[in-house]
């Protein structure tokens, strides 16, 4: 290649490149937030909370996470705020009680200390585990942590609770700087292992973002976006709750 | 991948004759096992461009051309190729000037080399350092508050930068030249140890290899964790690429000429195949055994997984049986840009993590639809063609007046590099 026709090269590149960003600015889609059948199947189940639903007992749920679990200073628009509604929504007949733990900037192993405390306190017939974002932006080592999560699982059924594991979320602004697939991939062994439904948040919002529903790289500044993907990501999550503990049909029928 | 089945040129320099293969360099050189100055083994740039490619294209996010990328269609990946061919070439050459020029030269040199790599890493951290303070101060999604807290170490440069300097410290994607310059720093005592029994060389190899595994080790990072790639376990690849170099290669013919091999390594293949194609399309993973999942699961790319290594030696021996040394494919137009990619290594290769690099910063500021990340790949492929192109010029042409000693400079070429 000459410089000559490398410089040619560079330009109709750029071109192409702010065509394409022109072209992106001016479609701005309504919020459909499809999530792919596939992605909220799973073929673990949750019984206790198909039997406290079916015996109109209260559905307790407890949210363990991190920061990416909720958003600063507008939390009702978080995630756990929006699953308790879709919840509250689709079993209208069960009351929902919905907490959620923040244990900010802590690896798996390090909240595995407090968990089994955190049950015999709150009593949950459902614990959603959010985890594994610290632990990569740390590069903590994936066996240690697939040690951790596996404990922490353990611990939860132990003590009596149906188990949910949410993986890392899509960020494609730090993908040059944390690197997730060793932790994904632990994520889905310990599933497999224990047979706990793995609600895959980074696949999901990936698709969302190559589907065009959201521009994931997007600099903007404010909540607005955070909110509007917080609440897919909740009515997501409740789908998926639902259909591993086989309810959706009974409640349809 | 390279010249495992075919003997290089000259008889392959056997473990008895090493002590006298020296004297015999010294007048003549026809007792080793390196081909005359000159004579390239095309294969190996060939593949090794290809590596680089592949790199790159892994290293930006997904897109069409993530799919030609091998790592979706079985275990392993260019990283494999990259390393293997890098042993290879790296004891073809320092292992000759160990013959002529004995142990403190080839030393030197070597060390020359490890400097060069060390730089070209500096280099791209510096780089690195300049794109992460631009997104910090530009970036504020409240989505993603908790994955910016990676920000945080540019709070106290001080030790980051000095951990960045002893490797410790290592930003996603920059973890091919640590181990590189790490396998760099032992080969001396590999090809010495290669030179006196290169099968005992191969074992030591093996047993560290086996050791790692069964103790844990790994090198440790900063600010905590440990090195991406295991130098414990890399080094296998590294020592046997090394190993099929000076002769191991050549007695490995037979085996690898047999039918037997060849529909081993194609069901292997197929069955890598089979268990990449459930990662791909989830509704086929009912159709894995759970216990073989449970027991295959997961395969580490950080400790150079048996299955990973397997998948690698059998996609090398299918390409040494069904690919000759004297193909005429090698000298045709359409593989030259690879072939010269693959013959400037190094300087490729940091042209490439920077282009990822770049690559990331064009789509996050310009927004990118499938097209447009194509785009951004082919753009990089094009780039780092011209690149190779351009030193490659400057090798032939513009230094020709200033060192006569052609040879030397060829012989470079095929560690990537000056020697």
């Amino acid at each position: 290649m000459r410089p000559g026709s490398g410089t040619v090269l560079v330009l109709a590149l750029l071109a192409g490149l702010a065509a394409a960003g022109l072209a992106r600015a001016q479609d701005a889609a309504p919020q459909a937030c499809e999530v792919p059948s596939y992605l909220l199947s799973t073929e673990s189940t949750l019984p206790k909370v198909a039997e406290a639903v079916k015996n109109a007992r209260p559905l307790t749920v407890l949210v363990v996470g991190s920061r990416s679990s909720t958003i600063l200073s507008s939390e009702n628009s978080a995630y756990p705020a929006r699953l308790q509604a879709a919840l509250k929504e689709k079993l209208p007949s069960t009351p929902i009680n919905l907490s959620v733990e923040l244990h900010t900037g802590k690896t798996a192993e390090e909240v595995d200390a407090g968990l089994v405390k955190l049950v015999e306190a709150k009593r949950p017939t459902l614990v959603i585990w959010q985890t594994g974002t610290v632990d990569a932006m740390r590069s903590v080592d994936p066996d240690d942590f697939r040690g951790a999560v596996d404990e922490g699982v353990a611990a939860l059924q132990n003590a009596g609770a149906d188990v949910v594991l949410v993986n890392l979320q899509y960020s494609p602004r730090t993908e040059t700087m944390i690197s997730a697939p060793p932790y994904l991939d632990n994520m889905r062994v310990v599933a497999q292992q224990h047979n706990v439904p793995l609600f895959d948040r980074f696949a999901i919002m990936r698709h969302w973002n190559d589907a065009g529903d959201f521009d994931l790289f997007s600099t903007f500044h404010g909540t607005d976006m955070a909110k509007r993907v917080h609440a897919c990501l909740g009515r997501a999550l409740s789908k998926f709750v639902l259909d591993a503990a086989r309810l959706d049909q009974a409640q349809q029928n | 991948m390279s010249s495992i089945a075919d003997p290089v040129a000259g008889t392959p320099r056997s473990d008895a004759k090493a002590s006298d293969a020296k004297a015999a360099a010294a007048s003549s050189a026809p007792a080793i096992a390196f081909p005359v100055a000159g004579e390239r083994e095309l294969r190996l740039d060939l593949f090794r461009g290809m590596a680089l490619w592949l790199i790159f294209i892994d290293h930006l996010p997904t897109n069409i051309l993530t799919w030609f990328t091998i790592r979706n269609y079985g275990f392993s990946d260019a990283t494999e190729i990259f390393i293997f061919i890098s042993g290879y070439t790296a004891a073809f050459v320092y292992g000759r000037a160990m013959l002529e020029a004995g142990f403190v030269v080839a030393t030197a040199r070597i060390m020359r080399r490890v400097w060069q790599i060390y730089v070209a890493h500096v280099f791209l951290f510096t780089i690195f350092l300049a794109e992460i303070s631009y997104v910090a101060t530009r970036f504020e999604n409240p989505l993603y508050s908790e994955e910016m807290g990676i920000m945080d170490f540019l709070k106290q440069p001080d030790v980051t930068i000095v951990q960045a300097l002893l490797l410790r410290f290592r930003p996603v994607n920059m973890d091919v030249l640590p181990l590189y310059i790490v396998l760099m720093l032992f080969l001396p005592v590999i090809l010495w140890l290669m030179k006196w029994r290169a099968d005992v060389a191969l074992g030591l190899s093996v047993l560290l290899y086996a050791l790692t595994w069964h103790f844990d080790w790994y090198l440790t990072a900063y600010p905590s964790g440990f090195w991406i790639f295991n130098p414990f376990c890399w080094q296998l690849l590294f020592v046997f690429g090394a190993w099929c170099a000076l002769g191991g290669a050549q007695r490995m013919s037979r085996i690898l000429s047999s039918p037997v091999t060849m529909w081993i390594c194609i069901t292997y293949l197929v069955a890598a195949f089979f268990v990449t194609l459930t990662w791909h399309i989830p509704q086929l993973s009912f159709l894995m055994p759970k216990r073989i999942e449970q027991w295959m699961y997961p395969i580490t790319k950080t400790d150079l997984d048996v299955l990973r290594f397997a998948h690698f030696l059998a996609l090398a021996a299918l390409t040494v049986r069904f690919l000759p040394k004297d193909w005429s494919g090698l000298k045709s137009r359409w593989l030259r840009p690879l072939i010269l990619c693959g013959q400037h290594s190094l300087e490729i290769f940091c042209l490439g993590v920077f282009l990822a690099f770049a690559g990331h910063f064009v789509l996050a500021e310009v927004g990118g639809g499938a097209l447009t990340h194509a785009l951004v790949s082919l753009a990089g492929i094009l780039i780092m063609w011209g690149m190779a192109w351009v030193i490659s010029w400057y090798k032939h042409s513009a230094d020709k007046g200033a060192s006569k000693t052609k040879s030397t400079a060829i012989n470079a070429d095929m560690a990537g590099g000056s020697a």
